[in-house]
């Protein structure tokens, strides 16, 4: 009688541990996952959709091309957009939608800056870092007053920013007086395209530089820790000391710095500004990221490198269809598709359903492909 | 468990009826299946005019039976005018004739002396105009029984004078009224019989006259006055200190929670409690001196020098824990794991720049659930997965690991396994031992005198009394409660 007893227990002992690694890594499991039947599907069916080539760009430097680089490239202004998304999200159990119309803003204000008013500018009339620093500040002003919405006078956050949501893209356009501006100085384009005798996309630097400074304040600081007491039960938090609504107004304030780093990396690709198209639906794109990493949009607990992960898994697809020469107008129906099947998989019910199920998650994620 | 059993309940025409119980003692319960909420296991309910058992299986049953309930929270929309309020649900058809309707919510406003007008917005009138419109529209229901859940809770004094000339009113017509309510001194201002539950089970129904508060009191908590025994004698951690020197004094504190203002003071190893009923407005005292509601007046010196506590950080920053009533509402952070919830309040503290080390969290961690012996996978499990003692045992590990001078505890047995309930009390007492300051709230009086060796007695949010020494005994303790006609 005492093996039989005995086996069970070292047999539930095992399963715990799996599953406790399951648990942990569960929140990262989808977005992993979508990341790697996207590549396996682009090894299976052509696998130069990974050859990096070297080329001369339009200045004669020899640059990297390719899917993978356009991927990297591509996906910086989201990446660092679904890192603020993520942080709101979790404070406030909501997302900001203006973050289109803010990126719009902050380009405008750098591009009037650097322009001095001129329409077509051939030097930059200021200096790029401070003009830039000028466009972070009235992003984070954008980012406060939403905040302030959402925090001190309890307004849901979607309807909160959909006043700037509607009016930004007027504010942009009204900045330069309705005129679009072109710079035409070399360097204020490296940003967003290449720096001289560098192989790689600028914006893969500034992405990888904003998860670095990120990783770094959610280690050195309790920037996490508050942001989450914060979504997940506000009334305690306030009785352990915290400030609820400050910590809101913050993870929006952080926001708009992350607005005005993509603002100013999108603006710096073309050196001009189309108020209407600029950034256009990328709000979507960054709410989807943070929801694709696993987090819940309702807040609480958050995990920003699932959101980082879904920032990519979506450019990786829009990349991957784009190959497959999926035409511009028939391309959202396509990435719909994929997105009904991953959020309906990330769904907590689904998941407990498939937890419940060995090896299941295998089997249905394959359905995905 | 039941929540109810066998409880006979009877009402009659033209009373009022008072409803009363501690927390859980089955008063929403037996509400509940008399509306038809809950369905009942067992049991009749009769009504006049109604042969046989009615049948209530639906709120809607009810109303139909003339039962009609106006909830603690006004349950109508605020942005219809008040007649729409009146009718909503009611008109038959698509189409509303809004002349009689309007003509009709008027005749019924005014035959009940009610000041508001049919063409008001109902968010515009005071709250008690909100509650008696909710009142008006059960009696125009042409309701037998009126069913008022806690009405008063959010009135003041003159609005409460106001409900209680339209309760007579209808007592007047022949309506039968229950009414529940934690406030004694209304009970005895309008009501004719109390019915007592308890543990869900009866105990009694009384006639006013033959039962004086002191009674009632014993009745709702379960003691007879009679095998009241001192149980003070048997603890040794009660009259500790009453020389050393105070460390917290509070005057004239009064909060926007409503609450009277109150003088406190508590010394160095003293462990004293606010006792009363529920609502009576124990907690809000120990908010107020925790800074957790808006304090409008009153002056707190710690340790003899004069501090304003605005926010809960001020108060932990002289020192001072709080564990909350609501555990769940307002103590623990649900997802957050074990640890992170441990650590949160020192967190705080030490600032937002300052965290600490993911090995430092975890031996403070591992420290108190080894001290306090909180059962738990590990430190890194939500907390929300633990059982109610142990999530209490980790609000208590989070302010002892402050290092707190003046710790507050608010219920912290409430729901919790008999045997944690010992461990806390315990705790407190070596709390206090070590040179501590700890106010302890509980409901159970027999937890208080085996800790507390002060106590002061709220009734009806007014600090009415304080009991030391040889007047700690359950019957003293009562009859303060109870205040009014000292038995």
């Amino acid at each position: 009688m005492t093996t039989p007893v005995k086996n069970p227990e070292t047999k539930v002992k095992r399963p715990d541990e799996s599953l406790f690694k399951r648990l942990t890594r569960q929140q990262l499991f989808i977005p992993v996952a979508a990341l790697a039947l996207l590549v396996l599907f682009n090894l299976i069916a052509d696998p130069s959709f990974f050859m990096v080539t070297v080329k001369e760009n339009s200045l004669g430097n020899p640059v990297l091309s390719g899917n993978i680089i356009s991927v990297l490239d591509n996906a910086s202004e989201l990446v660092i957009l679904a890192i603020g998304m993520t942080l709101v999200t979790a404070s406030s159990g909501g997302q900001d939608i203006s973050v289109g119309a803010t990126m719009t803003i902050a380009g405008s204000v750098i591009l009037r800056m650097v322009c001095g008013g001129q329409v077509n500018a051939d030097t930059m009339q200021m200096n790029l870092f401070l003009a830039v620093f000028i466009g972070i500040v009235v992003s984070m002003c954008f980012g406060a007053f939403n905040g302030a919405l959402v925090a001190y006078f309890n307004i849901q956050p979607m309807v909160a920013t959909l006043i700037i949501y509607t009016a930004g893209r007027s504010i942009a356009a009204w900045i330069n007086n309705n005129q679009l501006p072109i710079i035409n100085d070399v360097a204020f384009k490296y940003a967003g395209t290449f720096l001289p005798g560098i192989p790689v996309p600028t914006p893969v630097f500034i992405t990888v530089l904003m998860i670095a400074v990120f990783w770094l304040v959610l280690k050195f600081t309790n920037l996490g820790l508050y942001t989450q007491s914060v979504g997940i039960n506000p009334n305690s938090s306030r009785l352990n000391g915290l400030n609820p609504r400050m910590i809101k107004l913050l993870t929006y304030v952080i926001l708009g710095v992350c607005v005005a780093v993509a603002g100013y990396i999108r603006i710096s690709r073309s050196g001009s500004i189309n108020y209407s198209r600029n950034a256009e639906n990328i709000e979507m794109d960054a709410i989807l990221a943070v929801a694709l990493g696993g987090n819940a949009l309702s807040g609480g607990k958050f995990n920003i490198y699932g959101s980082i992960l879904g920032a990519y898994v979506i450019r990786f697809l829009t990349t991957t269809l784009y190959k497959y020469e999926v035409p511009s107008t028939a391309l959202p129906a396509y990435k719909a598709v994929v997105v009904i099947l991953l959020v309906v998989l990330s769904a907590p019910v689904v998941r407990e359903k498939l937890a419940s199920m060995k090896k299941a998650p295998a089997k249905a994620v394959k359905e995905v492909s | 468990m039941r929540a109810l059993q066998d409880v006979d309940f009877t009402l009659r025409e033209g009373e009022i009826h008072a409803l009363m119980g501690e927390n859980g003692a089955g008063k929403s319960t037996l509400i509940k299946v008399l509306t038809g909420v809950y369905p009942k296991d067992g049991g009749e309910v009769h009504i006049s005019g109604i042969d046989g058992a009615a049948v209530i299986r639906s709120p809607q049953d009810a109303q139909n039976a003339g039962i009609s309930t106006v909830y603690q929270e006004i349950t109508l929309c605020p942005n219809l005018t008040v007649a729409e309020n009146m009718y909503i649900g009611r008109t038959k058809g698509a189409m509303t004739n809004w002349k009689a309707m309007n003509g009709g919510a008027g005749k019924i406003l005014q035959s009940l002396g009610i000041p508001a007008s049919p063409n008001q917005q109902l968010g515009s009138c005071s709250i008690a105009v909100q509650q008696m419109v909710a009142i008006a529209r059960a009696v125009d229901m042409e309701c037998k029984v009126l069913i008022l859940d806690e009405p008063t809770s959010s009135l003041d004094e003159q609005e409460v004078v106001k409900l209680f000339g339209l309760m007579r009113d209808l007592k007047a017509k022949g309506v039968g009224i229950i009414f529940v309510t934690h406030f004694l001194e209304q009970v005895y201002e309008v009501c004719d019989r109390i019915t007592v539950l308890r543990d869900g089970q009866l105990v009694g129904e009384y006639v006013i006259e033959d039962l004086p508060r002191v009674q009632l009191v014993s009745k709702m908590l379960g003691k007879e006055l009679d095998d009241m025994a001192d149980i003070k004698g048997e603890s040794d951690g009660g009259a500790v200190s009453l020389e050393g020197s105070p460390v917290l004094e509070a005057e004239g504190l009064c909060s926007s929670a409503g609450i009277k203002p109150f003088d406190f003071s508590i010394r160095k190893g003293e462990v004293n409690g606010f006792t009363g009923l529920l609502g009576s407005g124990r907690s809000e005292c120990v908010r107020a001196i925790f800074g957790a509601d808006h304090v409008t007046s009153g002056s707190v010196k710690m340790d003899g020098r004069s501090v304003r506590i605005k926010k809960p950080l001020d108060a932990m920053k002289c020192g001072i824990g709080y564990l909350p009533e609501d555990r769940k509402g307002d103590g623990i952070v649900g997802d957050l794991s074990v640890r992170e919830n441990i650590i949160l309040a020192l967190q705080v503290m030490k600032g937002f720049f300052r965290p600490f080390s993911r090995a430092q969290a975890e031996d403070f961690a591992d420290e108190y659930i080894k001290l306090l012996e909180i059962k738990t996978a590990s430190a890194d499990t939500p907390i929300k997965s633990l059982s109610g003692g142990n999530q209490q045992k980790c609000i208590l590990a989070r302010w002892l690991l402050t290092d707190p001078k003046y710790l507050i505890l608010d219920e912290p047995t409430r729901g919790i396994d008999i045997g944690t309930k010992i461990e806390i009390q315990k705790l407190v007492l070596k709390l206090a031992a070590e040179g501590k300051s700890v106010t302890f709230i509980s409901s159970e009086i027999d937890e208080m005198l085996r800790t507390c060796s002060r106590l002061i007695v709220m009734r009806d949010r007014k600090a009415v009394g304080e009991l030391k020494g040889d007047d700690l005994t359950q019957t003293k303790i009562m009859a303060t409660i109870a205040g009014g006609d000292e038995a």
